[in-house]
């Protein structure tokens, strides 16, 4: 019999941390335990799994500071490996303590790549997600609805970030992972994946006036700009959609700048020069 | 007749994306959870990327481009033919708060061409941050570009509200300046820089009895300098850049490579400077903000005070000073790492952390993101030790990149 846990996909780190306490007072070793996932394929010939008993005397595992905050951070990440590599973490560091202080160990290596895509995936969800307006509310506040599509688990990393930036006003964030809800007093935070919203917002038209103008079409660096706002952003942004649109047009653009001759100063240019000059002739 | 908003927006949007500046950090942290206002600031987040490679983080805006100098790099100099238009300071507060709340930006970079006279001007400025803060109770970040010779008093009304001021100096050399901008004083430009930072270090400081002083521009000042309109060499932008950081000790110097405007004056040259020039200014930058070297040891190799274009001014600096390499890996200092080419901040304390507990080998560096071909000349490590650079011939020839063959179609 193989030991071992099926978990759902958004197991979050409380409910990891009881099973893995589990195994650890068993004495279990992490090649002996077999963290699967409710997401991937079983084949016939895998056995089902069952928790281990523990051992009466064990001792309690213990981790540094540090150490526990890399595997919350690795228990947000998406990757079906990350039960497998927490645990083998949490093993190793009862015999070398300052595990988590050396980024060339392989398993530190990897976890802290996972901890920077989880950071920088809550950084990108900051950043990119757009709320649409929805009218007022009943107590007169105004509504707010947003969706987003986060590749990994960080809803409840990012939520405080929206509810005291966002305060006076009521919205919803809705992504496949869960969602978010604020009503001015209480943050409400749901694991039960939600469909895209069709929503629209006039607002959107401004900003895209401001995207587009705000553009100078005589430095184009499309690869800067997908490398901090990869593709897979640009379908959610109301913006992105007139990216063709601008490169299209911004050689023509510069050509025409080129092109242009000097031309006659405007009428109040004439003015104010003589304005100018008559001030400095009066300075003795 | 008065156009509407949205083409208002356009024409003033579009004049003032010649300023590099979006940053929204520096302000330390605040949010509105105490305040049930709106707005928060934090680390800075650019919102969106424009085609151009820029980030956007603020609503960048002027409040009009109508203005009374004539500046020859200046879009909206006075004899240009550009469209003219003119926002309300309720209309930048309208376009601030809804795009704010719609997360689209960090908060408002506010702007403008100088109309009447700088009191005036500064002082609707003065009063758009004024109001956001208090009559919209909002905690986002404003910047607020400053009029040099506008009254003390609205200065410091200014420091009350926004996060960071910034004055222009516009060119690198004072000879520069008066050849594009006669009606502006280098002296005057100076002068209110100095006053700023007086005020900035005030700010921070506390009264006898303990109490903080007035809150004024947490978020520092910062400046831009337009590169290639004027014959200055990279020496002489970077010295000038020595000067604003540790005279002024301004928190950003802006580079911005001149790039061609509609409508443009006929002194200036036609060609604009490659973009490359303006990048390797800003490594140069960082190197002085964030990598320990000074400004001077930067440009000390290059006899026509010139950046090399084709190597990065870091890997410039170790192959000019060679004789200082290899370091070991496990025992240089971390200043002298931080030289190393091919080694960042990030992974500089990441080695640093490490080595107190292990001995590193090359190879570990590649766990850390680290390119072993760029940093392995300049490295000793357990089991590897490089050829002496200094007995290399032509040793700039091994760092140039490959030549690219041409495709033919």
């Amino acid at each position: 019999m193989v030991y071992g846990f099926t978990l759902p996909d958004n197991t979050n780190f409380q409910e990891w941390r009881v099973l893995a306490r589990q195994c650890f007072l068993a004495g279990l070793a992490p090649e002996n335990i077999e963290w699967r996932s409710t997401k991937a394929e079983v084949s016939l010939f895998d056995a089902p799994l069952k928790g281990p008993e523990p051992k009466e005397d064990a001792a309690q595992p213990v981790l540094r500071n540090t150490c526990l905050a890399l595997l919350k951070s690795v228990l947000r990440h998406s990757d079906q490996g990350r039960f497998d590599l927490a645990y083998r973490i949490l093993w190793r560091a009862q015999a070398e303590p300052a595990l988590a202080s050396i980024p060339v160990d392989p398993d530190i290596a990897r976890a802290l790549r996972m901890m920077h895509q989880v950071r920088r995936d809550a950084h990108k969800m900051e950043a990119f997600l757009r709320f649409r307006e929805q009218g007022e509310g009943s107590g007169g506040r105004r509504q707010f609805l947003a969706w987003f599509e986060p590749d990994h688990y960080i809803l409840q990393t990012v939520a405080p970030f929206f509810t005291r930036r966002f305060t006076d006003m009521d919205w919803v964030i809705l992504t496949p992972k869960g969602s978010i809800a604020w009503n001015g007093q209480q943050c409400a935070i749901s694991r039960n994946p939600c469909d895209k919203p069709d929503v629209t917002d006039d607002v959107d038209l401004l900003w895209q006036t401001y995207y587009v103008s705000i553009f100078n079409p005589a430095r184009i660096k499309t690869k800067a700009m997908r490398s901090e706002m990869p593709r897979k952003y640009w379908k959610n942004l109301p913006e992105t959609q007139l990216i063709p649109q601008m490169l299209a047009q911004a050689g023509a653009r510069v050509e025409a700048m080129a092109a242009q001759q000097p031309q006659e100063p405007p009428l109040f240019h004439k003015k104010l020069q003589d304005r100018y000059k008559n001030k400095i002739k009066s300075i003795p | 007749m008065k156009s509407s908003l949205s083409d208002r927006l356009a024409i003033l949007s579009d004049a003032a994306k010649y300023d590099a500046s979006c940053s929204s950090s520096g302000a330390g942290k605040r949010d509105s959870a105490a305040t049930k206002g709106l707005g928060s600031t934090g680390n800075g987040i650019c919102h969106a990327y424009t085609p151009d490679g820029r980030c956007i983080s603020l609503l960048k805006i002027l409040l009009t481009n109508f203005c009374i100098y004539d500046c020859a790099y200046c879009i909206n100099r006075s004899s240009s033919n550009v469209q003219r238009a003119r926002f309300t300071a309720d209309e930048v507060i309208w376009l601030t708060l809804e795009f704010y709340r719609r997360n689209y930006i960090e908060g408002l970079f506010l702007s403008s061409g100088i109309i009447r006279s700088s009191d005036d001007t500064m002082a609707q400025m003065v009063r758009v941050a004024r109001e956001l803060r208090e009559v919209h109770n909002f905690r986002g970040y404003i910047h607020l570009k400053t009029i040099p010779n506008a009254s003390p008093g609205l200065l410091a009304e200014a420091g009350l509200y926004a996060d960071r001021l910034s004055i222009n100096v516009e060119m690198p050399t004072e000879r520069g300046l008066a050849d594009y901008a006669p009606q502006k004083q280098a002296s005057e430009i100076r002068h209110a820089m100095g006053e700023m930072r007086t005020r900035i270090d005030a700010g921070k400081d506390r009264t006898l009895a303990g109490r903080a002083a007035p809150r004024f521009a947490p978020g520092g000042q910062s400046t831009q300098m337009i590169v290639g309109a004027d014959t200055a060499t990279d020496r002489d932008i970077l010295s000038s850049s020595s000067s604003l950081y540790t005279g002024y000790r301004l928190r950003r110097v802006y580079y911005s490579a001149f790039s061609p405007i509609p409508d443009a004056s006929a002194i200036l040259p036609v060609k604009a400077p490659p973009l490359l020039r303006e990048h390797r200014l800003y490594q140069a930058d960082w190197l002085f903000r964030f990598y320990g070297f000074q400004f001077s040891e930067i440009t000390a190799a290059s006899p026509d005070g010139m950046l090399d274009l084709a190597l990065d001014p870091k890997l410039a600096w170790a192959l000019a000073n060679r004789e200082q390499f290899p370091v070991d890996l496990n025992r240089a200092s971390r200043e002298m790492l931080l030289r190393v080419p091919g080694l960042g901040v990030r992974s500089v304390n990441a080695i640093v952390t490490a080595r107190r507990h292990r001995r590193l080998r090359l190879e570990d560096l590649a766990k850390l993101n680290v390119s072993l071909r760029k940093v392995k000349p300049f490295l000793h490590a357990v089991g590897w030790s490089p050829v002496q650079l200094a007995d290399q011939q032509n040793i700039r020839q091994l760092f140039l990149p490959q030549p690219q063959q041409l495709t033919l179609f």
